[in-house]
């Protein structure tokens, strides 16, 4: 694309797995639908700090970062994210999560600031149009 | 160095280790957005410190977690490294899937590394001029080494030779399809071979063959010829030997102009492609608006002129707008 092109350039998502639990298949089935749509995806893998992700969300200037969880310890992660976020000037940086999240926890969540919650039923379609409807548009 | 009061505040916060500030320099490096150019223009006198290695090889040989083990090697010695990890797009939906990250274990907070991974796109003056830019930037915030990790397309590999001053090739044990790969122009880049996976067995078979290849070079004129490392990135076994035979080479680019010379070569070969690039940009442009064009168009239909006629007055018309 040449410089000055109309033409938009990709989205940049982060994937990435907070927590000590075990596989990343769903993330990986989430990371290459996200890429099949255009979009430029940074997959950071599993047991990520929550520090860690931040970093990478920062380095790799991203419009949006997606959580993969299933060890049940996202009371404790998701909001670390967003509190880091915030303190490296950052939280323009939407997250969205993916995983087993019961109702209540959810709502907190979305209260807290998670901007979409996906369960194991959810569709790529569905996951996709909702990535590209919140992620931060740049200037 | 003392800071002309009139820098770009972008610029300025690249100086001052501002990392979202480069984050996103590098993003507009990526879109190829004009408005990044003052910047970069800005920053250019304080560049020119940072040395650009090229770790190049096919998918899977352990480039990634190589870097990771030069990574803890080098901030050992106190250096500071930058890395841009690329990966290819898809020709289908221009989208990628970066995974080089997950190689990487660094240590949480540590400034002196800044990573990021990067998309080949479709860029129309090549992946050289955004890396080139990408590597300065990195430069200017106070980089030591920029390494560039590239995935073994050829084209991308043979571009990225002309950015970095030192490439190592990297190839595991049992060379089979890498044998192909060499065919293909990776062998004419290396200026170190390292033969990773060494933890596996054949190792020290696939570093005597290519050391063979490598001495049916002609030794003449004082040409360089690429020494041959085994290391294993997860024992991690032979990093600092690898990383010596990276410095052997520069020292050899430090002795008899070698490194100026390249210098030389490489500034030449970015104006070009800048000039391609623009060049490129104008074209687009022509072909989108000019009304002129439609008719040209049918004029080559009716066969009243012929496809490089008509090309010639396309480029006359760009060159004279020029
Ligand atoms: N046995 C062994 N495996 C390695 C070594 N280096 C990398 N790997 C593995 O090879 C695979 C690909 O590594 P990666 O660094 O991503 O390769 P890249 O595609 O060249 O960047 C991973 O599963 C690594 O763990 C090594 O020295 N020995
Ligand atoms: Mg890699």
């Amino acid at each position: 694309m040449p410089r000055g092109s109309p033409k938009a350039p990709p989205i940049r998502v982060l994937i990435a797995k907070p927590g000590l639990d075990g596989h990343d298949r769903g993330a990986k089935v989430v990371a290459r639908a996200l890429r099949d749509a255009g979009m430029e995806v940074i997959y950071a893998g599993l047991r990520q700090t929550p520090e860690a992700i931040v970093e990478s969300a920062i380095e790799e200037d991203v419009d949006l970062i997606g959580l993969s969880i299933l060890s049940g310890a996202h009371m404790v992660l998701f909001p670390r994210v967003l509190k880091l976020l915030k303190q490296r000037e950052a939280a323009d940086v939407p997250v969205f999560a993916g995983g087993i999240i019961p109702d209540e926890d959810a709502k907190r969540l979305r209260r807290a600031g998670v901007k979409a919650i996906f369960g194991p039923g959810a569709s790529l379609t569905e996951i996709v149009e909702t990535a590209r409807s919140i992620a931060r548009h740049r200037a | 160095m003392s800071r002309a009061p009139s820098l770009p505040p972008a610029a300025r916060a690249v100086l001052d280790h501002d990392r979202r500030s480069l984050a996103r320099l590098i993003s507009q490096v990526e879109n190829r957005d004009r408005r990044v150019e003052p910047v970069l223009r800005a920053l250019y006198p304080h560049t020119g410190h940072a040395r650009v290695i090229g770790i190049a090889g096919p998918l899977g040989v352990g480039k990634s977690s190589l870097v990771n083990a030069l990574l803890r090697h080098l901030r050992g010695m106190g250096q500071k490294v930058g890395v841009i990890a690329i990966d290819p797009s898809s020709p289908f939906s221009g989208g990628s899937v970066l995974g080089d990250r997950i190689r990487i274990d660094r240590e949480a907070g540590d400034d002196g590394v800044f990573f990021r991974s990067m998309a080949s796109r479709g860029y129309a003056g090549g992946i050289a001029s955004a890396t080139r830019e990408v590597a300065r930037l990195l430069d200017a915030y106070g980089m030591d080494l920029v390494l560039v990790e590239t995935v073994g397309s050829g084209q991308v590999d043979v571009e990225i030779r002309r950015v970095a001053s030192t490439s190592v090739v990297v190839l595991v044990p049992h060379l089979g399809d890498e044998v192909q790969s060499l065919k293909a122009g990776l062998f004419e880049i290396a200026d170190v071979f390292c033969v990773n996976k060494s933890d596996l067995p054949g190792a020290d078979g696939a570093a005597r063959y290519l050391a063979d290849m490598a001495s049916l070079s002609p030794e003449e004129g004082g040409r360089w010829r690429p020494p041959v490392v085994t290391t294993s990135a997860i024992g991690p076994q032979g990093i600092p030997e690898l990383w010596e035979a990276v410095l052997s080479h520069e020292r050899f680019l430090d002795s008899d102009g070698r490194r100026a010379d390249g210098e030389r070569d490489r500034v030449r070969a970015e104006i070009g492609d800048l000039v391609r690039e623009r060049f490129d940009r104008r074209l687009e442009a022509t072909l989108a608006e000019d009304p002129k064009l439609r008719a040209l168009v049918d004029e080559v239909l009716r066969r009243r002129i012929d496809p490089h006629a008509a090309a010639d007055r396309v480029f006359t018309e760009i060159a004279r707008r020029a």
